[in-house]
């Protein structure tokens, strides 16, 4: 949960808090993991506590502002598994999908949140293509907007590139 | 349930479900880069697919026009590497001498009314001035298109805004442009299509809506279509796009996600102070701001109809020593129509330097930037803070520029 001081998600999250302009010549995307978050305050060490298979939950307008691939495979280097948010930055999106890094739009995060239904460290399980995501422990269920057929295409194929190799 | 353009344009592209919200795949009538994001889409393109051939290379192009010709090693470097990929390739550049890609496009009768083109130009969606879907796109979308002749792309809402009012001189396509830019700001038209209608629109000429439409970018919009146009507008199109047919209509029950109404009657010049497009002000109330240079063109304000607004204010003038006037026409065939009506011998005596076709004062090109302190009055279309160099960027109608040039200070044309 990308929370704030005010115990609320966090809105507006741009490309430059998620991969600092400092470190964009790197192009090796496995360095790029731990600079992710590293110019977001309070969450600078967000490469130490994240782990594989960790699913992201942000506020509206995640990944707004520039063009930069980096802000997205910082994540796949950390093999974060999926990003919902209330919404998305519609080049950081474009840039997400084209990757193969699962974007989910969930109005309800925020909501989810504040009643307490979704905690850090909760197991939850997404089903992609219904739009459905499930936390067992407190046998709650909640929605977000389906990945597209085009969307879920891509990210089987592993990224805009392999899927123009496999579909042809 | 009828449609708007936008999805006019896509149904026939796709065999996808075109309603807002859903993903498609789309064909590209057209898939183009220039000189920036070009030279990525080589690298990936044969890091990815090698010598493996385009999907169609009568398709696809270069256009160079952002530096041109190259005044840095980097763009020198750059701009060889997209030419050799070209001839590898068999497909065509539209090289340094021709100018503004988007506008290239239209007056080679590429980009056309229905059709479907995508660059590497945040401003490609100009080309809804002649009907055409463009879109801007990165570098991985870009190469993926050259590749396979397709993108996916998610079917925007449109928003319908009526423009009412009687407007005109001093007032120019420009100073309507400014004040539905100050209307909208970056919030209602955000990720949508827009369709311009009513009385303040309809009577716009090519040039005028290519100003108007070119600045749906700076809306935040999708792009910008003005359907109504009267028979000038149809001669006109016929004369200098021959290749254009008429433009495309939304259905009478297209569903709109929002109705706008805008009041321009009576409209004045109307200026955007730095940073920002959506910072505009009246003249009036900015008019004497003391400015150093003038810059005349880009894909907003680059045609013969703008250089002529400026000419006629120029015409037996002298624009004093202290101040400098760049004029840059959009494109080559905009340079020869200034050439043989003899308007580019009175921008010459008027003292402005008048360049070869291209985006010329956007985006660090040919015609030099600004520096820190120094004050520009331009007919560009952003003002951010190192935009154009470090200095101070106001954006306004070639008739202010040129007015402002004369009297060294922010000027109505009415005033000289």
């Amino acid at each position: 949960m990308l929370t704030g001081l005010d115990g609320k998600l966090i809105e507006d999250i741009d490309t430059d808090q998620i991969f600092h302009n400092q470190h964009l010549h790197i192009t090796q995307s496995q360095e790029m993991g731990r600079f992710a978050f590293g110019n977001l305050a309070g969450w600078e060490d967000f490469s130490q506590k994240s782990s594989p298979g960790d699913i992201l939950f942000a506020g509206r307008n995640f990944g707004a502002g520039s063009s930069r691939q980096q802000a997205v495979d910082c994540f796949l280097a950390l093999e974060i598994k999926a990003i919902l948010a209330v919404s998305f930055g519609a080049i950081y999106f474009r840039n997400a999908v084209n990757s193969g890094l699962p974007v989910l739009q969930c109005p309800a995060s925020a909501e989810l949140m504040a009643r307490g239904e979704v905690k850090t460290g909760d197991e939850i399980r997404l089903d992609y293509l219904q739009g459905e995501g499930r936390i067992a422990a407190r046998n709650v269920s909640f929605e977000f907007h389906p990945m597209s057929r085009v969307q879920h295409e891509i990210f089987i194929s592993g990224g805009l590139f392999q899927f123009g190799k496999t579909s042809e | 349930m009828g449609l708007t353009i936008i999805e006019k344009i896509i149904s026939n592209h796709t065999d996808g479900d075109v309603k807002p919200g859903n993903i498609v795949w789309m064909d590209l009538d057209v898939r183009s880069a220039r000189d920036f994001g070009g030279p990525n889409v080589v690298h990936h393109y044969r890091g990815e697919y090698g010598t493996i051939p385009l999907e169609n290379k009568g398709k696809t192009f270069f256009t160079f026009d952002l530096c041109a010709p190259a005044c840095s090693m980097k763009y020198a470097d750059n701009q060889q590497i997209c030419r050799e990929f070209s001839k590898e390739m068999g497909m065509r550049t539209f090289d340094v001498d021709r100018g503004i890609g988007s506008h290239v496009l239209m007056e080679e009768g590429l980009a056309v009314s229905g059709g479907t083109v995508v660059g590497t130009d945040s401003h490609m969606n100009i080309l809804g001035a002649v009907g055409c879907f463009g879109q801007g796109m990165g570098d991985i979308d870009i190469t993926f298109a050259f590749k396979t002749g397709k993108t996916w792309f998610e079917i925007p809402e449109t928003i319908k805004v009526i423009v009412h009012g009687k407007w005109g001189w001093p007032a120019t396509a420009k100073d309507l442009t400014l004040l539905i830019v100050k209307t909208l700001g970056t919030q209602s038209a955000a990720l949508q299509a827009v369709e311009f209608y009513g009385e303040g629109v309809k009577d716009l000429s090519l040039a005028g809506r290519i100003t108007l439409c070119s600045m749906v970018t700076e809306m935040a919009g999708i792009i910008g279509f003005v359907p109504e146009y009267g028979t000038d507008v149809e001669k006109e199109i016929k004369t200098f796009f021959p290749h254009q047919a008429s433009f495309l209509q939304a259905d009478e029950d297209a569903v709109y996600s929002a109705v706008i109404e805008i009041d321009a009657d009576g409209l004045t010049p109307q200026v955007a102070a730095p940073f920002s497009p959506v910072n505009v002000k009246d003249i009036a109330d900015i008019q004497g701001k003391q400015v150093d240079s003038g810059f005349i063109g880009s894909c907003t304000n680059g045609r013969l109809e703008d250089l002529l607004q400026a000419a006629k204010i120029l015409k037996g003038k002298r624009i004093p020593e202290d101040v400098v006037l760049k004029v840059v026409p959009a494109t080559r065939q905009v340079y020869q129509e200034l050439l043989q009506s003899g308007v580019l011998s009175d921008l010459f005596m008027s003292g402005a330097i008048v360049s070869n076709p291209g985006c010329g004062g956007c985006a660090e090109g040919h015609i030099g930037l600004t520096g820190e302190g120094e004050v520009q009055v331009s007919t560009g279309n952003r003002n951010f803070l190192g935009k154009q160099g470090k200095g101070e960027i106001y954006l306004a109608s070639p008739a202010v520029v040129a007015a402002s040039c004369l009297q060294g200070c922010l000027t109505s044309p009415r005033e000289v």
